[in-house]
């Protein structure tokens, strides 16, 4: 019997910390973001070792560390990992934890915690990051014993990556990461009580089919859903068939070439005049892979009553949760566009398409003419960002933080690639660019990452300046300043008489600042000099800042006030 | 307003796995939209390491089934449904605890309690407990009657419900485990 206990007890040869490592291995993890501390440095030792196995990238702050891992998952299509430790460490990391629930982003948020004898003691650094994370993840766990680790990690990704993605956070005690265990992984392939793929209801595929082809006026809503399920190409080659005209969410970007002739624009609070407008005219409206976030609705009560509608999306809870649907398609968008594509007739709606060229111009006369080819005055947002559309041919991966340059980068640059658009949707956070973009960086070392940041949302992570300088992270930083928080300054000119309560803002040095982090930078004050400065700071080798000062007062717009109809966007 | 828009008393009934932390998960999906719980218990079921949680709500039906979406998509929920009243048994059971000297005086509090269906469940010389099933109105009617003699301390449980469908827990948790929906997969239709 002593025998038995003496040989059980030889297997346990990898303490905690390490079978965490080789279970982001077994995971196909190469690059870890984060920041050590107390609580994790057991699993930061085991990393000493893991060094040449697993890229570990160290951030200046917990919160550029979950920013880093959305931005690596929304470039590489794969599951984006943080470490952070116990207390401030982990409540650090919320923000982006927030962000990555709302905007659908596959993590896996690794914390250290206190030993489990100390929990629920105030010890030093404990959090109840399990209670604090609840409700801003998909899943959440606590281990407590160096056995649970493989079971816990393999559930994490199993969960993070599946049905519509979202962020998992697993808390390690110290205790279990010191403990010696039998390794031992098997991947995750099944919950009982989680189903993340309906089966698909092949009527509602009919239905559907009938009414796209009985439609005389197709308005198609393009979301994120189709770029997290892959499905670029059966979405083209559904639309092209039916002849469906498309306009596209903020995460929707880039789903489909900005250049494709159906492509209408970009909908919502500052999307085109057209999708708008025509949101309320269309007879049916196909949305895929997409929510009906307020910011595309305006009032949901004058939303598009005059039209059937079809949603198209995986996660149940978001049926008819904001605007009723005639026919609910429970898929995953690639599922989905494969099954009713061969069921939809070739079509072409011209007459209808013209009624979108016809709002286009009526943009073009009232906003973009101005926004894109001002002759004087100070330089402009969009003539900024067309110019970078034009010299990267729309090919680049844009990221974006929070407030009028978000808007104005997703309305003119001309994505033509897929998986392009990186950007805070939902939440709205600002200082998630700028780490982000390193992660994006890392997760496609092979394409041009473009950082378009305000003068406010590049101080709130400035710091991440630092990682860029460590790692030498390859990306183009523009910051278009103002020295206003813009968005605040315009609804308080619209809606607040030109009260500008707190939103002036007195800025250092940004090129100075870039510079002391050996960052190569420049700024642009005259139109004269901006394409010359374009070019030079994208053709510059490694990680480049371009301050770009603009208008101090400009206005995005068209606009869909909050609260209003869609119909009553403002082109002025 | 329509049906669908009118408030009123729903009850849900939540099968989750047995886990820590599950309570939270749950409840947070009602605070969240500032939703009141009217009762809540939670109790084993028949199939082992499988719990049920009884919740009663007055919410509208509309409001209600998209804070039922959200509960089903918690990972360790294996189903969530709700019920009107006539979709279902249910039992609540109320104690309340009067001084022994109000029933010495006089025959009337035994009276209550037997006309009630009620029971006395422990006597001694300083007061006596009563216990009694019923639904919340039966145990309201009781309350009101005993008032009068002095109530030390009363209490109620979280409403128990059974569904009137045909549905065998086991059953529906074998369902799901033979699933494929885990998978991607496409039904052929």
């Amino acid at each position: 019997m002593e025998a038995i206990v003496e040989i059980e007890e030889k297997k346990k040869t990898v303490a905690g910390s390490e079978s965490v490592l080789k279970c982001l291995l077994e995971e196909n993890v190469d690059t870890i973001f984060g920041y050590p501390g107390g609580a994790i440095m057991p699993v930061y030792d085991s990393l000493y070792k893991y060094e040449n196995k697993l890229n570990h990238v160290l951030t200046r702050h917990e919160q550029g560390a979950v920013h880093a891992a959305q931005g690596y998952a929304r470039s590489s299509g794969k599951v984006g990992v943080c470490f952070a430790t116990s207390g401030p460490g982990a409540t650090n990391l919320i923000t982006g934890i927030a962000d990555a629930q709302i905007d659908s982003t596959p993590l896996v948020c690794i914390t250290g915690q206190v030993a489990s004898h100390l929990l629920g003691s105030d010890a030093f650094q404990e959090t109840d990051i399990i209670g604090i994370s609840m409700p801003v993840t998909k899943w959440n766990f606590q281990v407590t014993s160096a056995e649970e680790i493989p079971y816990a990690i393999s559930r994490a990704f199993y969960i993070a990556a599946s049905g519509r993605p979202g962020p998992v956070l697993i808390d390690i005690t110290k205790n279990a990461q010191q403990e010696l265990m039998e390794f031992d992984y098997k991947p995750c392939e099944k919950i009982r009580s989680y189903q993340p793929y309906p089966d698909i209801d092949g009527n509602k595929i009919i239905e559907a089919s009938k009414l796209i082809n009985e439609a005389k006026k197709p308005l198609v809503l393009v979301g994120q859903g189709v770029t997290l399920s892959g499905a670029e190409n059966e979405f083209k080659a559904f639309i092209q068939k039916a002849g469906l005209p498309v306009a596209s969410t903020l995460l929707g970007l880039s789903a489909l070439s900005t250049k494709h002739p159906l492509y209408v624009g970009f909908t919502g609070m500052h999307g085109n005049y057209g999708p708008n407008l025509k949101t309320n005219e269309c007879d049916l409206l196909i949305a895929v892979g997409m929510r009906f976030d307020d910011r595309v609705t305006g009032d949901v009560k004058t939303y598009a009553k005059q039209a059937k509608v079809i949603h198209i999306e995986l996660d149940p809870a978001e049926i008819d949760k904001n605007v009723k649907t005639n026919v609910a398609i429970n898929a995953d968008a690639k599922q989905a566009l494969k099954l009713l594509t061969p069921l939809v007739d070739e079509r072409s709606h011209e007459k209808w398409l013209k009624e979108f060229s016809a709002c286009d111009d009526a943009e073009n006369e009232k906003v973009k003419s101005e926004a894109l080819f001002p002759n004087k005055g100070e330089l402009k947002m969009a003539e900024v960002i067309h110019r970078i559309s034009q010299v990267t041919e729309g090919k680049s991966i844009v990221v974006t933080d929070v407030g009028q340059h978000q808007m104005v980068a997703s309305r003119y640059y001309e994505f033509d690639q897929k998986k392009s658009n990186i950007t805070s949707g939902g939440l709205g956070t600002m200082g998630f660019c700028l780490p982000a973009a390193t992660g994006a960086k890392l997760g496609a070392p092979k394409r041009q990452v473009i950082a378009i940041i305000g003068d406010g949302g590049f101080q709130m992570t400035v710091q991440e300046l630092g990682t860029i300088m460590q790692y030498d992270i390859d990306v183009k930083i523009l910051i278009l300043n103002n020295s206003f928080l813009g968005m605040v300054r315009q609804w308080q000119e619209l809606f607040f008489e030109r009260r500008y309560s707190f939103t002036e803002m007195v800025n250092p040095d940004f090129v100075a600042l870039a510079k002391s982090y050996n960052i190569s930078a420049q700024k642009v004050t005259e139109r004269k000099e901006l394409n010359t400065a374009i070019d030079g700071w994208l053709s510059t080798e490694g990680p480049a800042l371009l301050e770009v000062i603009v208008e101090k007062e400009e206005n995005v717009f068209p606009m869909v006030p909050a609260g209003s109809s869609v119909s009553d966007v403002r082109l002025e | 307003m329509t049906m669908e828009q009118e408030a009123k008393e729903y009850t849900l009934s939540v099968l989750t796995e047995d886990k820590p932390g599950l309570l939270n998960r749950l409840t947070i999906i009602f605070s969240r939209r500032k939703i009141n719980i009217n009762s809540l218990n939670v109790s084993s079921t028949e199939v082992a390491g499988v719990s049920r949680y009884t919740l009663v709500v007055t919410e509208t039906k509309e409001h209600l089934e998209k804070v039922v979406k959200q509960i089903r998509k918690l990972v360790d929920v294996l189903g969530a449904f709700v019920y009107d009243e006539d979709q279902i048994f249910y039992q609540e059971i109320a104690l309340y605890k009067v001084a022994a000297r109000a029933f010495e005086q006089n025959g009337m509090i035994e009276k209550l309690v037997r006309n009630n269906g009620a029971r006395i469940i422990a006597l001694d010389k300083h007061h006596i407990i009563i216990e009694k099933t019923g639904t919340k109105h039966e145990t309201h009617e009781l309350y009101l009657a005993l008032e009068p003699y002095g109530i030390w301390e009363f209490v109620r449980s979280g409403r128990v419900a059974i569904s009137k469908s045909q549905r065998k827990t086991e059953a529906f948790i074998k369902e799901l485990e033979n699933s494929r929906s885990n998978k991607l997969s496409i039904k052929d239709f």
